[in-house]
């Protein structure tokens, strides 16, 4: 057993986990973090995506001890004090749910994207996201979700 | 799917990973980014007593000019080649690679020196750096050593790394004034290549070919270089037809192989198409 120390959405956790334990199952299982979902399992459908110091990796495609002392966010991350994440209400207002397996990874992605590149393309916001796939819906409601949260946090940055 | 029980070691030098690696050369295995060993280890492909994680080694990620090459660390990741302003001024191939290796999330964890050491048969990054003529450096217990890429990859997985050595660094020429390009078939794209075709060339008057290097993935066991493509382009003015004819030696000398996703004759025929376009693409 190893001894990681993470912090996730702002809130230090502390473990022994067995080496071979995938950072989603840590997540999920340890943090009980579970908006973080396991889709294929492969590292191809992105429902595992979280941010590691920063960035959209994928959670199912690395170990727990690799991401010791890294500050982590999930899904459960976006919203503040009950205040739902502008890329949350672009998502509802532009109906880009439908089952809502793919949704945690796909908003992660979107904000990856929106922090570099506020004002995306629609290629530009399809590259983004071509590490999550969704299996129902269709690409369309969030792509036009994401262009949307792309509206909104540009009116929230000049309110 | 969970990984096989292992042991996990994340030493903070090389001098402690390879001197362990000379201690368990049969049962150690490297992990970097992890974005192939991590889905191998999940599969149970591979069973490792003990993974030796290179994440907590500082000073492994870098790229920068040295005396007319360019070094770039072993941990850089592809995202990080992607996005390098010196590496899109100075030898654009390796950001034009990057940008279509897998997704943006794998990108941000996959290394450069991963794919090479991990050496899978359909990886992207293969093909440019045989194209680019790169010098690896690998460190072991008694020291390191320059490895020609020509002389780097082995075959299916495996290259000519010892057991307790380390690849930390890939060294590439300053191609500042030539054309490139990488172009790859795959059923998805995000996927392996099927076939993948890196192509970097010093063009002269009259669209005249001077310089011509060309590196091919997927198609046999190892990355190659198409020698017959290279020597028929050599002199030649840049024209369709020329192009095609000097593309359809493509497969030669080489066995491809077949697989679930295409056979052999499949992938012979896509890397005699994908020569023809990268060359007619490269810019």
């Amino acid at each position: 057993m190893h001894k990681i120390k993470v912090k996730i959405n702002g809130t230090d956790y502390e473990n022994e986990v067995e080496p071979r334990l995938l950072l989603v199952h840590y997540l999920r299982d340890k943090a009980h973090l579970t908006g973080t979902h396991v889709g294929c399992d492969t590292g191809n459908c992105g429902a595992c995506t979280v941010f590691l110091n920063g960035k959209p990796v994928k959670s199912c495609n690395m170990l727990a001890v690799q991401a010791d002392g890294a500050d982590l966010m999930t899904v459960e991350g976006l919203a503040r004090g009950g205040a739902l994440h502008p890329v949350q209400e672009a998502f509802l207002d532009k109906f880009a749910v439908q089952c809502g397996y793919c949704t945690p990874g796909m908003m992660l992605s979107a904000l990856a994207l929106l922090k570099s590149n506020p004002k995306p393309s629609e290629a530009e916001i399809r590259e983004a996201i071509e590490g999550n796939i969704c299996m129902c819906t269709g690409y369309q409601q969030i792509v036009d979700a994401i262009a949307h949260a792309a509206d909104l946090m540009g009116q929230s940055r000049s309110a | 799917m969970i990984p096989p029980k292992f042991e996990y070691l994340a030493p903070t030098s090389l001098a402690e990973a390879t001197a362990f690696l000379a201690a368990h050369p049969e049962e150690a295995k490297v992990v970097a980014g992890g974005q192939s060993l991590v889905p191998v280890l999940k599969l149970r492909l591979a069973r490792p007593g003990y993974l030796v994680d290179l994440g907590r080694i500082s000073g492994l990620s870098y790229i920068r000019e040295e005396a007319g090459t360019i070094a770039i660390g072993a941990l850089t990741t592809y995202a990080e080649i992607k996005e390098s302003a010196l590496l899109r001024e100075k030898c654009p191939l390796l950001p034009q690679t990057a940008a279509v290796i897998a997704d943006v999330q794998v990108r941000n964890r996959g290394t450069i020196g991963g794919s090479l050491s991990h050496a899978d048969p359909s990886a992207d990054m293969p093909a440019p750096i045989l194209a680019l003529g790169a010098e690896l450096k690998a460190v072991g217990p008694k020291g390191e050593r320059r490895i020609a890429v020509e002389n780097f990859f082995h075959g299916m997985f495996a290259t000519a790394l010892a057991p307790d050595e380390i690849l930390t660094e890939i060294r590439v020429p300053v191609l500042t004034g030539q054309r490139s390009a990488y172009l790859k078939a795959a059923r998805r794209a995000t996927d392996f290549a099927l076939v993948g075709v890196a192509v970097r060339m010093r063009v002269g008057k009259n669209e005249t070919c001077d310089e011509i290097a060309i590196g091919v993935t997927g198609v046999a066991d190892k990355a190659y270089r198409p020698a017959a493509v290279e020597r028929a382009l050599a002199g030649k003015r840049l024209e369709p037809k020329a192009i095609e004819q000097a593309a359809a030696a493509a497969v030669q000398g080489v066995e491809p192989l077949g697989n679930i996703h295409g056979s052999a004759e499949y992938r012979a025929n896509l890397a005699r198409l994908y020569v023809a376009r990268a060359i007619a693409a490269a810019k």
